[in-house]
């Protein structure tokens, strides 16, 4: 038996097909998890997110902790409510989570992290946190829903009612606002427009209730997988770990350099990878032939193994598969003119299939992004 | 087709194997072919189902057809053997007819058993098919 969300007894009573996922009882899907990834492309979808880690900080040194901890510069939060992506990098400048943390007030930001790394999350907090004055608060007291969609902000609005919809008119994409006790933020993890709600434990199952009969579907965490990799968006412990830099997984841009003064954690590291140039890279894949892409098949150029798929599957919205592969900057640089069009091959169950390079994201609010190019 | 049964999910007048395909003996002597409701839940959503061509001669226990879901690619072993006489063209275009309708609209081929009806015997009925399937969920 594993932890159960708030949500636990609205996934069974939707007929959710109950997985463990790090340790908690999660929705797989609620019958067909292809059709809850349209639904969320078409119209809206809901997500339970509470087995998502909350952590408030709270203190006078909170911004300096932070622009020592993150290796996105939180001096790029200016004003309450904004929030920003980034990763939590090791000394070697590996990954240790990514997420997003959110400028409430001057002493209090709060950090949404990953479940899988919730205890060595706490663990680096804390011991980091040492040399500041700033207070660790984990809210196992909130629940966390994403409602995502072209339709979603307008079903989130319908249930909260007219105060709450006037007062997130002017929200724009990666803010957030507190209203009463409801902490509303314009993010997400698919590509669509919505928002991810965080409140009150005891209010949850109310709150998803009302959605539903505002006519959200309930989304489980098969579609959520095809929906952030269609939307080029990575998943800690598939595309990135502790051994791997922000610059060899995507991340490139959240890294902020500048100003080149700012001490954080992992910067030495990175800077050294900067000058020498890295190993691997982050690439997009697409397959036109029927099959679907699996993590850790070999990415094959020139006839020479160059990398590995970290994220294989099969897009709903593009009807093929997609992937994100890890593979060696040198073989990519040696053989540019080629994989980019389409001379890569994936050794798929002892079968070589061609795929060609692109790079992500392959969806973004519904439409393909590879047109252009076809 | 008639699906009724006492257990859910396993029709009684089909045949079993371990492997979770389901044989379907005709009334011209043929055999239908395709995977149970489990197979297909465990699986989950298909998306691609790769046939055999008609004509085959397959073994049993002979790969002959791949069902690939969202979560894995699977291997379809022949229940017998036989010749491929047809295969469900449907399923190219709609290979979410397997999860709709396992027992009916989302067979996978039809079968000419080499030897009739008699290999029919060295497979599963319903009672022992189900019973595999409870002990494995425990």
């Amino acid at each position: 038996m594993g932890k159960k969300t708030p949500l636990y007894d609205m996934h069974v009573a939707m007929d959710g097909k109950i997985v463990d996922f790090s340790g908690w009882d999660m929705p797989l899907h609620y019958g067909s998890q292809i059709e809850e990834h349209h639904a969320v492309r078409r119209s809206a979808g809901m997500f339970d997110v509470s087995h998502m880690t909350i952590v408030d900080l709270e203190g006078e040194k909170v911004r300096g902790f932070l622009r020592y901890l993150l290796a996105n510069n939180v001096d790029r939060l200016k004003q309450s409510g904004k929030a920003l992506y980034t990763c939590m990098l090791n000394e070697r400048g590996g990954v240790i989570d990514d997420l997003i943390v959110y400028f409430m007030h001057e002493k209090w930001f709060r950090l949404v992290v990953n479940a899988a790394t919730h205890d060595k999350d706490l663990a680096w907090l804390e011991h980091q946190v040492r040399a500041f004055q700033v207070h660790v608060t984990e809210r196992q007291d909130l629940a966390m829903i994403a409602v995502q969609g072209p339709q979603a902000r307008d079903a989130v609005h319908t249930v909260l009612g007219t105060a709450v919809k006037d007062a997130l008119a002017t929200l724009s994409p990666f803010n957030s606002r507190q209203i009463r006790d409801i902490f509303i933020a314009r993010t997400g993890y698919t590509g669509e427009d919505g928002y991810e709600i965080i409140l009150p434990a005891d209010q949850a199952a109310k709150f998803w209730q009302g959605l539903h009969a505002a006519g959200v579907k309930p989304i489980g965490l098969g579609a959520r997988d095809t929906l952030r990799l269609e939307a080029g968006m990575n998943l800690y412990g598939a595309d990135m770990d502790e051994n791997i830099s922000p610059l060899e997984c995507g991340l490139d841009w959240t890294v902020a350099w500048e100003p080149a003064t700012r001490d954080f954690i992992g910067r030495t590291a990175l800077e050294t990878q900067r000058k020498n140039g890295v190993k691997h890279k982050l690439v997009g894949l697409i397959l036109n032939d029927k099959g679907v892409l699996r993590n850790h098949q070999h990415v094959i150029i020139e006839g020479r193994v160059c990398g590995e798929i970290t994220s294989g599957s099969f897009s709903p919205t593009l009807g093929h598969a997609i992937a994100f592969a890890r593979v060696s900057t040198e073989g990519i640089a040696a053989n540019a003119a080629s994989i980019y069009n389409g001379g890569c091959e994936i050794d798929m169950r002892g079968r070589l299939v061609a795929a060609t390079v692109v790079k992500p994201p392959f969806v973004r609010h519904g439409k393909s992004c590879l047109e252009p190019k076809n | 087709m008639s699906t009724a049964s006492l257990r859910p999910g396993v029709p009684n007048e089909l045949k079993y194997t371990r492997t979770h395909e389901w044989a379907q003996l005709m009334d011209d002597g043929t055999l239908r072919i395709g995977i149970t409701a489990h197979a297909q839940d465990l699986l989950g959503d298909m998306v691609f189902v790769e046939l055999p061509a008609i004509g085959r001669h397959v073994a049993a226990a002979q790969e002959c057809a791949v069902v690939e879901s969202v979560k894995a690619a699977s291997d379809i072993y022949s229940p017998v053997a036989g010749e491929v006489i047809a295969v469900n063209e449907a399923l190219t275009s709609n290979p979410e007819l397997v999860n709709k309708d396992p027992y009916g609209e989302g067979w996978l081929m039809r079968l000419k058993p080499s030897n009739g009806s008699a290999d029919l015997n060295g497979l599963l009925t319903a009672a022992a098919y189900a019973e595999m399937i409870a002990a494995e969920a425990h």
